[in-house]
């Protein structure tokens, strides 16, 4: 009787371990049911980028994603996590292909949710014609996926945020949950800065990339339903709580979103800054925000905060 | 060819688009008498969210209300940049734009791209790449990472990545390119009627099925990815 | 990059069960080691890509080392390197050897 024990540790070490820091195997292993995870094409098949020795850049043996399948308290999900210290955490063709796949056996199944954790910044530069059509694969296969009744989790949290086609990726998932470092955008600070100028957008101002971009501003807008404090344990609950709030994807849902995009137009659309959007949600020393403790900010986006539930 | 002359080599029997600051709007009527539902985003315009919701919402307004293929033109600049556009959430615009076509796609209103000029990264993403059929006039020039931004990055000369480029469709700029990687479904001639290109196309449209990982390793561009994709989704089916 | 290759006989099998592990990450100055249990239990083979070109010397002391020092008998390490120090080398060689000799798959 070895196995209770074992799961308590486990708990344990998913409480005290940082999302933002840990690899993205850690993440699985941690996320996950104990011991239920199985990859599908692990690092000792080798399928490396074909595209990176035209660079002479370093390869890695499960280019940067690790797909399979695992538990979620007891129920099976289909699980990918993208590496963000490896090239970024890029959308590459090999590292593409494996989440396209995995999608479309989702689909086919229709009953199995799929958990992404994003941490990438888009595009993977040195291959960026596969990986840009991979991301419209994805989005694809996402949509089709949801239209056959699939639930698609995003969890956002890691070291190189939520950039470029991975944001467009996440736009398109049933959920998201964040937390604080995790960065939901399209265009990255450095992007921005380097094309319209450092008075657009100083991308060195940490403050301003995280009130922009960060986590807190995006459950406080309704882009993410769930902010997760910085530990995997907390994402764990924050996925088991979105698949049970989770409805059906159709056209109402497209509808509806439409509306609340269009609406948060209307509302913010002349605000300059973070902070202008938060008071005008209403909430009292706006300013404040960034530095809420967690618990604290839960409490306030769960009193003022938009969801999207059922609109996206 | 401009704008102009690409509507009326498309649609001789007339048409009702609308260039309102970059943002195309409205329907044409095609042979037989049908209409087709227009959209799309001209001028070299980046793609930011007032631009978006409205695409969006020309195809929500018109699901239900009729029926027929919908047209995606295509000559944009990236996505905009800019602080206010990511303040207002961006991703999820673009997104938006992007689920509304697929999700039309799949029921019943077959989208066709045409990218007639330039276009990159989300701007392309949220319009041509989200479409069933993405065709090429000649003359278009996407890119989808620009080479100076990629030189900067990798810390390459710009002769050295010219140089790399005519060995791999991979990276570079350019209509061919995105043609040999199965982006790009087919190119269109700018010699003969676009009208009858169109109707052509419309007679045979391909099964609402995302085949563009096995056009790409067909046209050698991309010859790993529909195999992962495939055996990914094998074992996946397997596991359950 | 550059390639490099060390086979060396070894004492004793590694201990353990699992057939195969993988630690680090391929990043600038981090490498990530995939080590699989394909070899007879008196071999050891190390195969080695790496962005920092010319350091064979430093890796042979490194390797020599860490066979003395784990007998990993039986077991194939192959590394993909984003031009790592030799102790980060030796940290994670040591944590991939640790990996696959505890029980499990």
């Amino acid at each position: 009787m070895t196995a209770p024990f074992k799961d308590i540790t486990l708990t344990e070490r998913a409480c005290s371990t940082s999302f933002y820091e840990s690899s993205a195997r850690t993440r699985l292993e941690l996320l996950l049911d104990a011991g239920s995870f199985v990859e599908f094409i692990g690092p000792e098949q080798r399928e490396v980028s074909p595209h990176l020795k035209i660079f002479d850049l370093p390869e890695q043996f499960d280019d940067g994603i690790v797909v399979g399948h695992g538990r979620l308290d007891g129920s099976p999900v289909f699980v990918a996590a993208q590496e963000g210290r490896f090239m970024g955490g890029a959308f590459g063709e090999v590292h593409g292909a494996k989440l396209t796949g995995l999608l479309r056996a989702a689909r086919q199944i229709a009953s199995i949710p799929v958990l992404i954790l994003f941490d990438t910044g888009g595009v993977r530069l040195q291959e960026a014609n596969a990986g840009e059509l991979a991301i419209a694969e994805i989005m694809r296969a996402v949509m089709e996926a949801r239209s056959a009744g699939v639930k698609v989790v995003g969890l956002i949290g890691g070291r190189s945020g939520c950039y470029g086609g991975g944001g467009l990726t996440a736009g398109c998932c049933s959920a998201l949950a964040v937390s604080e470092p995790g960065r939901i955008a399209v265009s990255g600070p450095e992007v921005i800065e380097t094309n319209r100028g450092v008075e657009e957008f100083d991308s060195r101002d940490r403050a301003l990339v995280w009130r922009t971009m960060g986590g807190k501003h995006r459950r406080l807008l309704g882009a993410a339903d769930v902010f997760a404090d910085d530990n995997v344990q907390d994402f764990r609950e924050a996925a088991l709580e979105l698949l049970g709030l989770i409805g059906p994807f159709g056209l109402d849902s497209l509808k509806a979103e439409q509306e609340r995009l269009a609406d948060r137009l209307s509302r913010y659309g002349a605000c300059l800054d973070a902070v202008d959007i938060w008071a005008a949600e209403g909430i009292a020393h706006a300013e404040s925000v960034p530095e809420l403790p967690s618990d604290q900010f839960i409490t306030l986006a769960e009193r003022i905060g938009r969801t999207n539930r059922d609109a996206r | 060819m401009t704008l102009d002359d690409i509507l009326a080599s498309l649609f001789p029997k007339g048409h009702e688009i609308r260039n309102d600051k970059g943002v195309l709007l409205g329907s044409a009527t095609l042979r037989r008498g049908d209409k087709m539902l227009v959209l799309g985003v001209a001028d070299r315009t980046a793609l930011g969210v007032d631009e978006a919701i409205r695409l969006s919402g020309h195809v929500l307004e018109s699901i239900g209300l009729a029926s027929g293929p919908i047209l995606v033109l295509v000559d944009s600049d990236s996505q905009r940049m800019s602080k206010r556009d990511e303040l207002l959430g961006l991703n999820e615009f673009l997104a938006h734009l992007a689920k509304v076509l697929i999700h039309a796609d799949i029921n019943g209103r077959p989208t066709i791209g045409l990218l007639y000029g330039h276009s990159a990264a989300g701007a392309l993403l949220a319009t041509g790449l989200a479409t069933r059929v993405l065709v090429g006039l000649p003359g278009a020039h996407p890119a989808v990472m620009d080479l100076p931004s990629m030189a900067k990055v990798t810390k390459l000369s710009m002769e050295a990545l010219e140089e790399k480029a005519k060995s791999t469709p991979v990276f570079a700029p350019g209509l061919s390119n995105l043609v040999q990687m199965g982006a790009v479904h087919t190119t269109w001639s700018n010699d003969s009627s676009l009208a009858d290109q169109l109707e052509a196309l419309l007679a045979d449209m391909p099964a609402a099925r995302d085949q563009r990982d096995a056009l790409g390793k067909a046209r050698g561009g991309r010859l790993k990815a529909a195999d992962i994709a495939e055996r990914v989704r094998d074992l996946a089916l397997q596991a359950r | 990059m550059e390639d490099l290759r060390f086979e060396h006989s070894v004492r004793t099998r590694a201990g353990g069960t699992r057939q195969s592990a993988i630690v680090g990450v391929v990043a600038s100055g981090n490498l990530e080691v995939l080590v699989e249990r394909v070899l007879p239990d008196a071999e050891c083979a190390i195969e080695i890509r790496t962005a920092a070109v010319g350091f064979g010397e430093v890796w042979t002391a490194v390797i020599g080392d860490f066979v003395d020092r784990y007998s990993p008998g039986g077991l194939r390490f192959s590394i993909n390197d984003g031009g790592a120090r030799p102790d980060t080398v030796s940290l994670r060689l040591a944590q991939a050897v640790r990996s696959i000799t505890e029980n499990g798959q």
